[in-house]
């Protein structure tokens, strides 16, 4: 096989969530109410992209958090918590002069870290099962932002949250901009160095990489570290798009169950060892635009929990058409 | 090298025998209840009054009914997230059909049920046939009951009460003294037990927990007991959502949100592998007590929410350290 056809096979997941987002998306703006009002012009364009972008980069976010730890075949269902937490972090110091603002920021940041390391650390060292041990950290983390914001409040500094989330050079919507950086600071560099490839090669199988003398260890550690570090960067955003943080336990959870839906929808492996954190991200585009395709429809906004239900049921059953590839029934035991 | 899951091979041969037969998990679970039985009575006399205590296995029969369901799923080695909505569904449904006059009422709570069987199955299909990885499958069948339940309670104005066969179930007493809720319970617990130790199914669900491959190659129609063991767990899910629509008198949107992860919790402290194949009934009974009581210490000993939250985390962290610990990777 050549070199194209390997980068091909390993990359299908992400190219797929690409695809589906690209048509979805298509479909979404097409039938768009401002632009069928005004047709095709950059400002109509800019303006529901800016919208739309805003809306999806909480979720690619968060998303792109959950991949790193699926990568390495855990699982952090305390994403959502993580992102709620930092939201209400956020509501009390990211506010005041522009230094004030920017030690805030790194203090957020450094919270998601601090989250995400205790997650790692619990199932590394701890060497308990990834799903048990966040669903309990998760716990303790929504507490603590009840402690932040027992009631929904704060502020957050204006100026830096209308230029994140406006637009740059009054065209292209900057949430859009972070989320490129983000990936080229954190994602990049993570998978192309020896750390990240140890994350696949443990999600593939711990055992064989455990023996191959690949820093087990050290690659989950980073994995779920920087898990709670994109998170908290979603939490960031949402703070700058809603001024105030707010601790809801639906919407943490939401988060997280979302943050699943929109792995799996960017073909990442749930088994670990396959797939990218950008998959993830057009997952989780992907998917917010699913939810609101019903509102360009016109349709009641009643039915839009049962539309992205059997829209993200028939994503899921979709991959079941690998069963007809299985040649030996006891492949389907995985 | 020489740490094991289950560090009792040291001291444990030392024991009598019938002792050694105890699950270490269990075994401190109870402990635990007991423990936290004697802080909450230097906390205030009433903790150790039978009345007190029949009201908290009142309240642990709803937990318990549905930590059932999830308890099987657990032993497949997989997981169940709809548990949330399968709840609501239960509860909204039965009240509906409760809507239709008498037979509607005699009806309501089967039909609850039934609808709850029916999501079980959705998901036992996606996972056993589709080879959907549980999670997902379950995640998405929860939000197609939500979108379903949605519809149907903004739609029209839909009848929510519950009717009054529900609030006997939940709150009325056949023995006295002893509430309904607990004897259903009781019946629900008995049924799994029998279940999974006295059957070739529940045989199978261990033996498909352990490895599926090897319970396939060993003649067990895996697939089929996949299925059935989630739609029965969607029943058991429904029968919680409408006992519990029973004591509250009525069905609400987000009543099954703050089951989910008590369950599961309840299920892994119990001392089931989360991996599946490996976990008793009696477990998950001390896992429930002991979360029911949790919760219920810390709402008398007036912890605001944030506080209850972080608890709850650091006693399931901890007592995971204590037994739920995995074998190092090294073989």
């Amino acid at each position: 096989m050549k070199d194209w056809r390997f980068w091909f096979a390993e990359q299908r997941g992400t190219l797929l969530a690409i695809a589906i987002f690209v048509v979805m998306f298509a479909v979404y703006i097409i039938n768009h109410p401002a632009i069928a009002n005004s047709g095709f012009n950059v400002a109509t364009l800019s303006n529901v992209g800016q919208t739309a972008a805003n809306k999806g980069v909480l979720l690619a976010f968060v998303a792109m958090a959950q991949s790193l730890v699926v990568i390495t075949a855990g699982i952090d269902l305390s994403v959502g918590m993580t992102f709620t937490l930092t939201n209400c972090l956020a509501s009390w110091i990211v506010v005041g002069d522009p230094w004030m603002t920017g030690l805030g920021v790194i203090g957020v940041l450094a919270t998601g870290a601090l989250c995400g390391a205790i997650n790692g650390a619990i199932v590394i060292f701890g060497r308990l099962q990834p799903i048990v041990t966040t669903i309990a950290t998760g716990a303790i983390y929504f507490g603590v932002a009840l402690i932040l914001r027992p009631f929904p409040g704060g502020s957050v500094n204006n100026d830096l949250a209308d230029l994140l989330t406006g637009k740059v050079f009054d065209v292209f919507p900057a949430s859009l901009v972070v989320l490129a950086v983000v990936v080229l600071v954190v994602w990049i560099p993570f998978s192309r160095s020896i750390t990240g490839r140890a994350a696949y090669a443990v999600g593939s199988s711990e055992v064989a990489a455990y023996m191959s003398g690949v820093p087990v260890r050290r690659a989950k550690f980073v994995a779920y570290t920087l898990a709670g570090v994109l998170a908290s960067i979603g939490g960031l955003f949402l703070t700058f798009f809603t001024y105030t943080g707010e601790a809801a336990l639906a919407s943490g959870n939401t988060y997280t169950l979302f943050s699943i839906a929109a792995v799996v929808l960017g073909g990442v492996s749930l088994f670990g060892g396959r797939g990218s954190a950008i998959g993830a991200i057009f997952g989780a585009l992907a998917f917010r635009t699913i939810g609101d395709l019903l509102f360009v429809f016109n349709l009641d906004p009643l039915w839009q929990p049962l539309f992205q239900g059997v829209v993200l049921m028939i994503a899921v059953s979709l991959g079941a058409f690998g069963l007809f590839r299985v040649r030996n029934r006891l492949e389907w035991f995985g | 090298m020489t740490e094991t899951a289950q560090p009792t091979s040291g001291w444990a041969s030392r024991l009598p025998p019938f002792m050694r037969r105890i699950d270490p998990a269990v075994a401190t679970s109870f402990g635990c209840i007991v423990l936290l039985l004697l802080v909450g009575s230097l906390y205030s006399r009433n903790f150790l009054s039978p009345e007190y205590l029949l009201q908290q296995l009142k309240v642990a029969s709803f937990l318990g009914i549905i930590a059932t369901g999830m308890m099987m799923v657990i032993l497949l080695g997989q997981i169940d997230l709809s548990v949330p909505w399968v709840v609501t569904t239960g509860a909204m449904m039965a009240s509906f059909a409760s809507s239709f006059g008498t037979w509607g009422v005699i009806l309501g709570i089967p039909f609850g049920i039934l609808c709850g069987v029916l999501l079980g199955l959705l998901n036992g299909v996606g996972v056993a046939y589709l080879r959907i990885p549980s999670m997902i499958i379950t995640l998405a069948t929860n939000a197609v009951a939500q979108g379903l339940m949605v519809v149907y309670s903004g739609g029209f104005s839909p009848q929510d009460s519950a009717s009054r066969p529900m609030r006997y179930l939940a709150t009325g007493f056949i023995i006295p003294a002893l509430p309904n809720a607990v004897i259903v319970w009781a019946i629900i617990g008995a049924l799994a037990v029998f279940l999974l130790t006295r059957t070739t199914f529940g045989r199978s669900i261990y033996g498909i927990g352990n490895r599926e491959r090897a319970a396939y190659l060993s003649g067990i129609n895996t697939r089929r007991i996949v299925m059935t063991t989630f739609a029965i767990s969607g029943g058991l899910a429904a029968i919680g959502g409408i006992l519990l629509a029973g004591y509250a008198s009525k069905a609400a949107q987000s009543m099954g949100d703050a089951y989910l992860l008590p369950s599961i919790a309840a299920v892994v402290l119990g001392g089931t592998s989360i991996l599946g194949g490996r976990g008793t009934y009696l477990g998950t009974v001390a896992g429930v007590i002991l979360i029911t009581l949790l919760q219920s210490i810390l709402s008398v000993m007036q912890m605001p929410e944030a506080g209850r939250q972080i608890v709850y985390g650091v006693v399931i962290v901890g007592m995971m350290l204590l037994y739920g610990r995995e074998r190092r990777v090294r073989q």
